[in-house]
């Protein structure tokens, strides 16, 4: 596969991708406008002495009492000046406030599918070539049990054995607050405040990938060019890495795509229990205070990872597997 | 060994399905009614073997009632988003052509946003009740069930028997119904029962959240409110999270068990 025609590839998912994130933008536009209350209410409530007129003014202030259609073309309008409005509630551009959490998200994130795929293929490699020995079956219950424990009740336990219990790691927070600390004390430091949620995110999908990679590898080992391979004397461990690993990692990276959108969301529980301040957060309590342009700031960026995530799949696999056509 | 687990996991769901259903008469009156010294470690009083909470609410019958919740919002959530998958899945892949385009479209569209943060903006349209949770689960998981259908009903629709239907005149309708779905079903069994888990494990999280119907007990919302004693009674959280894992898990080893039975390919595995 050559780089240029990766590039148009790119271009012209790029280009598909346009209705679809068109689409989410007014569905979930629409969608919010059904939601009882708007950020005037909330700002309204909160300082417990809000008159008719400052509420009428916050409205008009950020365009809260302009008809639905005018609203959304003023969304949109923004949208193509690359501009996801202003937040009534923080009073600040939505793409700041986005910006400042986004990082911590992404960390988060990418450490947690690190770790899943990491485990999750070596487990489930693991498991195949043990296949019906107890060492699979113990693997595949111990897999199972994973993938049926809710994320945020594994970091809980993990906050009260690890933290509480051990000592070793803290409870929250991405970085300790209030100490002076070096250049690489810091990153130790926030790498402690890492593990625990990347762990309790990962779970799941250890899980998913574990059992995926075990399922495909046993496909593959039953195909005639592993068969070859053997019968040309290759050594065992070239034969299950370039050959069996490499072809089973289509359907796992396959998965790894489909799953990026849930990740996000289970973002939203993750950082609530380790008080993480990343978008999910950022979502739950722009729900809470009913911050619209915020929200659909979010809703819009997620669905743009979602779909820049399936596009790296897309050139993963041509990679994977040079019979794959990019068209 | 397959049978074995298999078995257990049924029995196991039942016991789950039992104590839903024999919580009013086990445990009647509120569970969200205080009856006991508040934080008492389980076994410390016999009269509440898992122990009370810091309004000293019996965790035994919050458990029990909500495996009512539990198990009521998994089922009908995922009956629902069944029902919305194999319309839409089913119209797609019968019809093809422009019906299939638009359709496959919206499925994408539902795909790419993220499911959980999905179903928190349609419980905050709603209010929290049950019934707009179990329609935000249903919304947002459809597209699983959608996607196989159609698969199904492209397979199905260049078969014989479907052509020799459709010579016999018969309608689109009775087609689909009659001749096709019945065989694109026993994928959509298996799925069924992971639905059915992973809508507890949504409504689990809304729960601990504090958008779960604030006037029933449900897990989630007993690890949430545990949460804030986490380090000095963290069975408050541990067992209500317990259950979770041992429901979900029943649920997906019955999963694998049907799909043993009802896929021969990968039989001897």
């Amino acid at each position: 596969m050559n780089l240029l025609k990766a590039g148009r590839v790119l271009r012209r998912t790029l280009w598909q991708a346009v209705p679809t994130v068109i689409g989410v933008v007014i569905l979930n536009f629409c969608l919010l406008q059904l939601v009882p209350g708007d950020a005037a209410d909330v700002i309204a409530a909160e300082s417990g002495s809000a008159t008719a007129e400052s509420m009428a003014q916050i409205r008009s202030h950020f365009g809260l009492d302009l008809p639905l259609l005018q609203q959304l073309g003023a969304y949109l309008s923004n949208l193509a000046h690359f501009s996801l409005g202003n937040s009534p509630r923080y009073n600040l551009p939505v793409t700041e406030l986005i910006g400042s959490r986004l990082p911590n998200t992404l960390l988060l994130m990418l450490a947690a599918l690190g770790t899943a795929l990491l485990a999750g293929v070596l487990l489930g490699s693991i498991m195949a070539s043990r296949v019906g020995r107890w060492s699979d079956r113990v693997l595949s219950v111990l897999a199972l049990l994973l993938y049926s424990t809710p994320s945020f009740w594994l970091g809980l336990m993990a906050v009260v054995l690890f933290s509480v219990h051990l000592g070793w790691l803290p409870t929250g927070g991405s970085a300790s607050i209030g100490v002076q600390l070096g250049e690489w004390d810091s990153v130790v430091d926030r790498l402690r405040h890492l593990v625990l949620p990347a762990l309790s995110m990962s779970g799941f999908y250890i899980a998913i990938f574990a059992r995926l990679t075990r399922a495909s590898m046993l496909e593959v080992s039953r195909q005639d060019f592993v068969r070859t391979a053997v019968a040309k004397g290759l050594h065992p461990l070239r034969v299950g890495l370039h050959h069996v690993l490499r072809n089973a990692l289509i359907p796992v990276t396959t998965v790894a795509g489909m799953h990026f959108g849930t990740l996000l969301g289970g973002a939203v529980v993750v950082e609530t229990v380790f008080s993480w301040p990343g978008l999910g957060r950022l979502a739950f309590e722009s729900v809470m205070a009913r911050d619209y342009t915020v929200l659909l700031g979010i809703l819009l960026l997620s669905s743009l990872l979602v779909i820049l995530a399936n596009m790296l799949v897309d050139l993963l696999h041509a990679w994977l597997d040079p019979r794959i056509q990019l068209h | 060994m397959r049978n074995a687990v298999a078995v257990g996991a049924v029995a196991l769901l039942l016991l789950v399905l039992a104590m839903a259903l024999a919580a009013p008469w086990l445990f009647p009156g509120d569970p969200l009614d205080m009856v006991a010294t508040p934080l008492l470690w389980p076994g410390q009083d016999p009269a509440f073997p898992l122990g009370s909470d810091s309004m000293g609410r019996d965790v035994l019958a919050g458990i029990a009632h909500g495996a009512r919740m539990s198990l009521a919002v998994g089922v009908v959530a995922a009956v629902l988003s069944l029902l919305i998958g194999i319309v839409v899945g089913a119209t797609a892949g019968y019809f093809g052509g422009r019906v299939d385009d638009v359709l496959v479209r919206i499925t994408e569209l539902f795909q790419t946003m993220p499911t959980f943060l999905f179903v928190i903006v349609v419980v905050a349209i709603g209010q929290p009740s049950v019934a707009v949770i179990v329609l935000a689960i249903g919304l947002a998981s459809w597209p699983v069930i959608a996607r196989l259908v159609r698969a199904e009903f492209r397979t199905l629709r260049e078969m014989e028997f479907v052509l020799a239907a459709r010579s016999q005149g018969f309608g689109h309708l009775r087609i689909m119904l009659q001749e096709m779905l019945p065989n694109a079903l026993p994928p959509v069994i298996v799925t069924t029962s992971v639905l059915v888990a992973s809508a507890i494990l949504i409504e689990s999280a809304l729960s601990f959240l504090g958008m779960g119907d604030p006037n029933t007990v449900s897990w989630g919302s007993m690890i949430g409110e545990g949460r804030e004693l986490l380090r000095t009674s963290w069975y408050l959280c541990a067992l209500p999270g317990a259950a979770i894992v041992l429901t979900v898990l029943a649920l997906n080893l019955v999963g694998e068990g049907l799909n043993d039975a009802l896929n021969p390919r990968l039989r001897n595995r």
